[in-house]
């Protein structure tokens, strides 16, 4: 799960590291009045999970009450990448002598933590690393020992030559790996660690992924899911345990295993279709579970067909022929409903199916083929 | 022969007592797996009733099982909020194997276990994996017996039913398996393609492989280089994802693509280029098999 800007940098605040204060609002008049605690020139910025911010128009510096105002009412609403701007970040404007790189994240690789510093911060560090990759330093952390503090100092090194900023630094990376462990990241970065004319150390933007499967263990992290900014789809798909990523296509694609499933949609396409969806109705799949699929899937207008490709292990065939027809019966579905089946309890599932008079394929090339046959285009 | 599990393999399950786990060791054993024992803390001294009302005999502990039954592989099903815990165990307590079905586990807690594994020497398998079957031999996992059969071809696969899907269609033409191994949809795994085909390669029985990737890091790219250096029998692959957008998981945690690495088009190129036979639909795994081992 991605958290906001203002949302990792409480993190970081938490953890010690220096950073601006700031505040956010849905308002460009209580941005003005945020901005009046804040001196003379603030910086408005727009929360939203996406990068490219500053490109899209997302980031504005305002002197003025008038300029905070117009900032924030521009910046409000505005779609950055598909995400809808419904918060802004009110934070005082700094003075900058250098902007650095911090970043941790899981390598799939080494299995490891990697702490990353580069000296170009404020910029797309994917491409630093695809330009030169060698002004990134990159330190495998041995997760049983943590970062070490000799190991920190010397990253610091890589950024910085003057003493006090190399101490200042040290600690931040400490810091920053501290909150990392303990708020069961995948990913955390710092971007631009900056340093002032006077000397100090700052983190001035944050960026931070949390891992799924920690969120449990961390209620103050989940609360800060923004469900306002998500699509209806997801939020219904995430509470009933179904994985559903939405597409632009016309076929609607309802499986069970996630590889099944991307192959299911790679078949569509090989076939001359569009898939409109990735949809994993998971192992143990219950009737229910397979209506709230339905209503899912049926929620996108672009949807034209429905294709079932079940292969049953554990989920049971005749589960998933009862969610079907319970969903015929719950929801008005106009779209066809073209169903392979097959598996775990295949003749008890085409028993259902039979008996309200639908059929089933039991091969997926046939299915998808048929599927893609009943779309217009 | 087979890899990884076969009759010499005596079987533990931690979460014996639990709905997919008491489900699932019935399965193993009408295989005919030999299940030696459960663990579930608290239910010490209990017994599971197996399909031919076989006393397996439960523990408190991992340690105490092996001890007393002699364990040389362990199968975990328990929640996820405890599978880290309980692969610890495992991998503390003797035995070779650890095989980790539950989904779920926290990346930076494998991280640790992962390290802890590798300086025992013990193999872990998976986690959010369907197991290993070698057909005929043992099952170990979730992997239906329905769809195998014993013969010639290696099957190792990040997937599940997309495992299902490719091996039926194998056994239905008649060409069976040696071993077929699920490694798991997590991005850190402890057994990669590249075990696999290692242990393969040792194994006299099988005559050719079969990939199964999906989008995401690159154990696909890995394993291409590999085999070009090491391998001498065909391998057949097939990447899931190619119509999956950047940036988004694709239900597995490890399926997703950052940036512009991980994606179908990379790995397939990457196949092709090494001389794996590279298949566009999962039932064109049989033709190529079929050519491969002409």
């Amino acid at each position: 799960m991605d958290i906001h800007e203002y949302q990792a940098k409480e993190i970081l605040r938490d953890n010690g590291i220096p950073v601006p204060p700031g505040r956010v609002t849905k308002d460009p008049n209580d941005a003005v009045n945020i901005a009046k605690d804040y001196g003379d020139t603030v910086v408005v910025k727009a929360q939203v999970h996406s990068g490219g911010r500053g490109k899209a128009g997302g980031v504005k510096l305002a002197g003025t009450s008038d300029e905070v105002f117009a900032a924030a009412d521009q910046i409000l609403g505005l779609t950055i990448s598909g995400h809808t701007v419904k918060e802004v970040l009110i934070t005082p404007a700094e003075d900058i002598d250098s902007e650095a790189y911090l970043g941790i994240l899981i390598d799939r690789e080494s299995q490891s933590p990697v702490v990353m510093v580069c000296s170009e911060g404020g910029v797309d560090i994917e491409e630093v690393a695809e330009k030169s990759p060698e002004s990134i330093k990159k330190l495998i952390v041995d997760p049983r020992q943590g970062l070490l503090h000799h190991q920190a100092y010397g990253l610091a090194g890589a950024l910085y030559n003057d003493p006090s900023l190399v101490k200042q630094a040290t600690v931040i990376i400490k810091q920053l790996y501290q909150a990392f462990v303990t708020s069961g990241a995948s990913m955390i970065e710092i971007n631009p660690l900056i340093s002032t004319p006077t000397g100090e150390v700052k983190a001035i933007d944050a960026k931070m992924s949390v891992d799924n499967s920690e969120l449990f263990k961390y209620p103050s992290i989940e609360a800060y899911r923004d469900v306002a900014s998500e699509p209806w789809a997801e939020t219904m798909a995430r509470e009933a345990g179904l994985s559903y990523v939405k597409l632009d296509g016309n076929v609607g694609c309802c499986v069970n295993g996630a590889g099944l499933a991307m192959a299911t949609m790679d078949l569509v396409k090989y076939y001359g279709g569009e898939p409109a969806n990735f949809l994993d109705i998971g192992g143990s799949s219950n009737p229910q579970k397979v209506v709230t699929a339905l209503q899912i899937i049926t929620s996108d207008p672009n949807v034209e067909v429905i294709l079932f490709n079940i292969f049953g292990g554990i989920t049971r065939c005749d589960d998933v022929a009862k969610g079907i027809i319970e969903a015929l019966g719950q929801l008005e579905i106009e779209a066809p409903i073209i169903i392979r089946l097959t598996g775990t309890n295949e003749e008890e599932g085409l028993k259902i199916l039979s008996a309200e008079g639908m059929s089933a394929f039991t091969s997926m090339d046939e299915v998808v083929e048929k599927a893609v046959s009943e779309t217009s285009n | 022969m087979s890899i990884f599990v076969d009759s010499k393999t005596r079987l533990l399950v931690q979460g014996i007592t639990g709905r997919d786990g008491s489900f699932h060791t019935t399965e193993m054993i009408r295989y005919g797996t030999n299940v030696v024992g459960g663990v579930t803390p608290g239910k010490g001294g209990m017994s599971f009733k197996g399909p031919d009302d076989q006393k397996i005999p439960i523990y408190n502990t991992v340690e105490e099982a092996v001890a007393d039954t002699g364990a040389n592989t362990s199968v975990i099903y328990v929640p996820p909020a405890f599978a880290a815990g309980a692969m610890e165990e495992a991998v503390d307590s003797g035995v070779a194997l650890v095989v980790a079905i539950t989904e779920g586990v926290p990346v930076q807690a494998m991280t640790k276990i992962h390290a802890f594994a590798q300086d025992r020497g013990v193999r872990i398998l998976g986690p959010n994996c369907p197991g290993v079957i070698s057909p005929g031999k043992a099952k170990v996992g979730i992997i239906p017996e329905q769809i195998v059969m014993p013969g010639p071809i290696g099957v190792i696969s990040r997937s599940g039913t997309l495992t299902y899907e490719a091996v039926i269609n194998l056994t239905k033409e008649g060409i069976g398996q040696t071993t077929c191994v699920g490694i798991g949809g997590d991005p850190l795994i402890g057994t990669s393609f590249i075990d696999c085909l290692t242990q393969f390669k040792g194994d006299e029985e099988t005559e050719a492989i079969v990939m199964i990737g999906e989008i995401g890091g690159t154990d696909e790219q890995d394993a291409a280089e590999w085999i070009s250096d090491n391998l001498d029998i065909p391998v057949v692959g097939f990447i899931a994802g190619q119509t999956a957008p950047p940036g988004r998981q694709m239900g597995h945690a490890g399926a997703i693509i950052s940036g512009s690495s991980g994606t179908a088009e990379e790995k397939m190129r990457c196949f092709e280029k090494n001389g794996v036979r590279v298949a566009a639909r999962p039932i064109d795994i049989v033709e190529l098999v079929r050519e491969a081992l002409d």
